[in-house]
């Protein structure tokens, strides 16, 4: 699989998913914010974790104007596969690839921590090698991953299997840790190639780390 | 002129900042207080532009940029 991560000033976390994706036979390129085209060939853009421009007037949205975003809105509009981590969650909502907003934390903390998750819907191209209720403990950090869509939106979401992550505790009880609606984790878009999720399967995958669930989740695109 | 752009979250849009304040208001003997909601305000320099140009041209600032209009409002307000 050929993998083109973006790079905006400001991002963090692109040798962490270079490094995820090529430990898992993958080729990776990484792609300067100003390119105005994408490598060609590729199977997955990953819009990765950081704090690009800042995080100035809200998380993500002066990254979404970047020139390689218009790259991105037209792959994605053909059907190629785009996956947004953390702040790439928040590009991509701010771009209106995905539904929805990330608001502050409700506890206005900076939360870094693992994390439990449960697996929401399988039917889609990224956790595809999961059994619906699969738990998962990946970290997070982030303070502004309070998930939020109208009610209208969040009916469409269910209606079509579009909450793909949620986070509960260690008896996998639901468990909204940032005030998401619904503990939301992560969702994709009506088609199913857009996927954006606040955690980082990136940094779990390997046991040293404290859990390699990020190998199965990073995986599920070259199936 | 200058345009003044004041961005906050809908109503009906929890906002954990305001609650906060709202809190430590409370806490510290403010009474009476309803609600408290935290935007925040833009301020914009313009060149030489009619009233109307400068709201049309503010408000696709806003649109565009300024408010993520999924979640915030925004005012606009023309200073000369």
């Amino acid at each position: 699989m050929k993998v083109a991560v973006l790079r905006f000033p400001g991002t963090n976390c692109e040798f962490d998913t270079e490094y995820a994706f090529k430990k898992l036979g993958h080729d990776v390129s990484i792609v300067w914010h100003n390119d105005t085209s994408l490598p060609d060939g590729i199977d997955l853009v990953v819009v990765p974790g950081g704090f690009s421009y800042g995080d100035y007037l809200r998380s993500g949205s002066i990254a979404r104007f970047a020139p390689v975003m218009k790259s991105v809105s037209q792959y994605a509009s053909k059907g190629g596969k785009v996956l947004g981590i953390c702040n790439g969650f928040q590009i991509l909502t701010e771009a209106g690839l995905l539904p929805g907003a990330l608001k502050r934390n409700t506890n206005l903390h900076f939360i870094s921590k693992y994390q439990h998750l449960k697996v929401s819907n399988t039917d889609n191209a990224f956790l595809n090698k999961f059994k619906s209720g699969d738990m998962l403990y990946v970290p997070i950090a982030h303070a502004d991953g309070n998930y939020y869509i109208d009610d209208a939106g969040l009916e469409e979401l269910k209606a079509n299997g579009q909450i793909l992550l949620q986070y509960v505790d260690s008896d996998g009880n639901i468990d909204s840790i940032n005030g998401s609606i619904e503990a939301i984790a992560g969702i994709c878009n009506k088609e199913k190639n857009v996927f954006g999720l606040m955690p980082h399967p990136e940094r779990a995958i390997e046991d040293i780390l404290g859990s390699d669930d990020g190998i199965n989740m990073l995986q599920g695109f070259a199936s | 002129m200058k345009a003044i752009v004041n961005v906050y979250l809908k109503q009906g849009v929890l906002d954990p900042q305001g609650k906060a304040a709202h809190h430590a208001l409370e806490s510290l003997g403010f009474h009476g207080i309803e609600d408290v909601r935290i935007g925040k305000q833009i301020v914009i320099k313009l060149g030489n532009m009619s009233k109307e140009e400068a709201i049309t041209k503010v408000k696709e600032m806003s649109e565009t940029l300024l408010a993520n209009t999924v979640i915030e409002d925004y005012d606009i307000e023309i200073v000369q």
